[in-house]
């Protein structure tokens, strides 16, 4: 048994778990900040950005210490070469929270027009986030798997809050730029369930060692 | 990709500990087979099954049929010594004759009836480029073998084995009492031997049998657990055991 | 500087006055057993030396080459040991000529062939106990079986018979102790080679082993040379001087027989120890032979 090894497995789960952690509040948080129009909360995760950095950086140099030391082979190797892939897309689902914070705190916005389904978007995708680090720690397949097939909900509530905001531009009724704001917003809510999906993808192979490739970043 | 060796129902006995149980399997031709498992496991037993070495054990019965292209090695009717000058084995620790570099990689062609001057030193400058040492001992052919460094014997009993022109080489963790840099030689050495050979490795080493091998066999108290192309293996292993043993889990 | 532990200094601690005492005693006892085993020691070399010189005082002054050059004749009233030289020649090259094969071939079989068999245990127990039998045994055995039994003539036919039976355990021992130093790797290299098992022993171990079997045989001959018991009666006690052939089927004294011949029937005891001198120096000959023989040969 190689008990420094099994270990180290052991940490660096713990690890993920808290960087997915710190992910999932991100989204969470820029998602509240957004709906209540709440400036200080948005604040508050822009600064959460340089520790996502920092601790992806950290599993990054965990796992190629990991690679070098313990010459890992088979379901090993999967976990940790995934891991390795994975703390990428949580790091840019960071970012893109952040990135929904920054406009949050720089948008002149005072109300979300009616029918722009945003909760349910944001609500949609912290489950997304939630469930693929999940998947992650409890190496779940099946439930990585439902999470690859749950995007198209969000790609849809995507599709439909953009068609109601070219409406409203088409009505001239409301100020441009915040409808911009409001669309850029949206975009970026739907990249990080792209990411989540990721994620899933990453799970299944270091569960299964089918590599389904990525979609774009 | 065809078989040289098809291995069916073996089963090995030392007295009554029942060592090698139901093997089937079948060596591809010009493939480096890594024969992989803990200690006991019955790995060694089962190569050395593969050229009837293991006949010299007092006490030993052999059940089961090792076809080499399509004949039985065990058949009564089969000359041993043919089946061992095509089937050459190269040893855990190098056992270099105590004669001179020539002689002992002319023994074996000496040994079938090769006399004449002219062609056994073709032979021996042959195998001897063949096993990548010609240029290290070219100039002191006549010196004693025993006379040169640890790697530098394996490879000349590699050379040696070679000189009878056998399909089949065996290796019995033939490395493994070597330095890196010798054992990196050798690796190399059986990559490029399999163009024209077979190579059956027994190794503890599982880094070198991931990098050099093409085929797995994992052994296990005496079964052949898993047999599967190396990338497989240690990627996706079918069996949890042949996964246990492989992420040290066990063993 | 950090304080030093007492416990833990590097000065020796002061004795008290018993432990004085027991350190002297001791110190005694050891200078007691010292001197003891010098002299016992000593006594067993004066012991050798003191062999060696008597019978080279006694025997040298009538070392003459006359004595070595001829045979003892009744007319002349002179005495020649030649007969008895030849005599012990001869008798170490038929023993040799026969017991070496036989022996080297035993030991081949017994060492590659037949391994940890039943059979192989009792040669191998008849061997260790043969070489146990006190010799006039042999000598009343040869005589029973060659001469009475077979009808052969007192002579060195049948002394060297007898003498074959009396060292073939030595060579056997000698040859097997040697085959088995030769590594197990060789054999199993050379048989992963394709070798035959008879051409693997051939080729590869019995030249290795060829140091181990020289020695043996050296020390047989050096047993053959110093044996008396086992000829009296078969090889005999005659004194005159014989051709090779005829020296076979008539009674024909090895130096040995003729030295208790000499010493007790005749009772010339100073050619007696002449003949003695001879022997040992003979003795002393064969022994650094053998160790140079086994030297020489091993660096091959």
């Amino acid at each position: 048994m190689r008990s420094v090894y099994m270990a180290e497995l052991e940490e660096l789960n713990k690890k993920m778990i808290s960087m997915g952690m710190l992910c999932e509040n991100s989204v969470a948080k820029a998602a509240q900040s957004l709906v209540g129009l709440d400036r200080d909360l948005a604040a508050e995760v822009v600064a959460k950005r340089e520790e996502i950095n920092r601790e992806e950086r950290e599993i990054e140099n965990f796992c190629i210490r990991l690679l070098l030391t313990q010459q890992p082979v088979a379901r090993d190797l999967r976990m940790i070469s995934s891991a390795l892939k994975m703390v990428t897309d949580m790091e840019r689902i960071g970012d893109q929270s952040t990135d929904i914070a920054d406009v949050v705190r720089a948008s002149s916005l005072q109300k979300i027009p009616e029918g722009l389904n945003f909760r349910e978007m944001a609500e949609s995708v912290i489950h997304m986030v939630t469930k693929s680090i999940d998947a992650f720690v409890n190496q779940d397949a099946v439930v990585a798997d439902a999470i690859i097939s749950y995007d198209d909900v969000v790609d849809s509530y995507f599709d439909s809050i953009k068609g109601k905001l070219v409406g409203l531009l088409k009505n001239d009724k409301s100020d441009t730029t915040d409808m911009l704001d409001l669309l850029m917003i949206a975009k970026y809510f739907e990249r990080t369930g792209d990411h989540a999906v990721n994620i899933a993808n990453w799970v299944i192979f270091s569960v299964t060692g089918e590599n389904r490739g990525v979609q774009g970043k | 990709m065809s078989t040289i060796l098809d291995v069916e129902k073996l089963n090995l006995w030392y007295g009554d500990h029942h060592a090698l149980k139901d093997i089937n399997v079948e060596i591809p031709k010009n493939r480096i087979t890594a024969l992989i498992g803990p200690s006991g496991c019955g790995k060694s037993t089962f190569l050395k099954t593969l050229n009837r070495m293991n006949d010299l054990v007092a006490g030993v019965k052999i059940e089961g049929d090792v076809l080499y292209n399509g004949q039985n090695i065990y058949d009564p009717s089969v000359d041993v010594t043919w089946i061992r000058k095509q089937i050459g084995m190269v040893f855990q620790k190098a056992n270099p004759f105590p004669m001179s570099i020539y002689d002992n990689i002319a023994y074996g062609p000496r040994t079938h009836g090769i006399r004449s001057r002219v062609r056994l030193d073709e032979i021996v400058e042959r195998t001897l480029r063949d096993a990548a040492i010609w240029e290290e001992v070219k100039d002191r052919l006549k010196k004693p073998a025993l006379g040169l460094s640890g790697g530098q014997q394996q490879r000349l009993c590699i050379a040696r084995a070679l000189a009878v022109e056998p399909d089949i080489l065996l290796m019995d963790e033939s490395t493994s009492a070597l330095d890196p840099i010798s054992t990196g030689k050798i690796e190399e050495l059986a990559q490029q031997l399999k163009e024209k050979y077979t190579v059956v490795m027994v190794t503890h080493n599982m880094q070198q049998a991931a990098r050099i091998s093409d085929e797995c066999a994992f052994f296990l108290l005496g079964e052949l657990v898993e047999f599967s192309a190396t990338d497989k293996m240690f990627s996706t292993p079918t069996d949890k055991r042949t996964e246990d043993y492989i992420t040290g889990r066990f063993g | 500087m950090s304080v030093k532990n007492p416990e833990l200094s590097a000065e020796m601690p002061a004795l008290s006055d018993s432990e004085k005492k027991s350190a002297e005693r001791r110190k005694l006892w050891n200078i007691n057993a010292n001197f003891w085993l010098c002299f016992c020691a000593f006594l067993t070399m004066a012991l050798l030396v003191f062999l060696i010189g008597y019978i080279a005082y006694r025997g040298v002054p009538h070392l003459t080459w006359q004595l070595i050059r001829s045979e003892t004749s009744h007319l002349k009233h002179t005495i020649g040991i030649l007969p008895n030289i030849l005599n012990t020649l001869y008798i170490i090259v038929i023993t040799m000529a026969i017991a070496l094969p036989v022996s080297v071939g035993a030991a081949i079989y017994l060492t590659e062939y037949a391994g940890r068999t039943k059979l192989a245990n009792i040669i191998e127990f008849a061997t260790e106990t043969l070489s146990g039998i006190p010799s006039i045994i042999y000598g009343l055995v040869g005589m029973l079986i060659f001469i009475q039994m077979f009808g052969l003539k007192q002579g060195i036919l049948a002394g060297a018979l007898t003498l074959v039976i009396m060292i073939m355990p030595v060579i056997i021992r000698t040859t097997q102790e040697s085959l088995k130093t030769v590594p197990d790797a060789y054999r199993e290299g050379a048989l992963a080679l394709g070798a035959g098992k008879w051409h693997m022993i051939r080729t590869v171990v019995l030249p290795n082993a060829i140091d181990g079997i020289v020695t043996g045989c050296i020390l047989g001959i050096g047993r053959i040379v110093g044996e008396s018991a086992a000829l009296l009666f078969t090889a005999g006690f005659g004194l005159v001087l014989n051709g090779f052939v005829k020296a076979m089927q008539s009674s024909s004294a090895t130096l040995t027989v003729a030295l208790y011949v000499y010493a007790s029937e005749r009772g010339e005891t100073d050619v007696a120890f002449a003949i003695a001198v001879i022997l040992m120096i003979l003795t002393f000959l064969i022994n650094r032979l053998a160790k140079l023989a086994a030297k020489k040969l091993k660096k091959v």
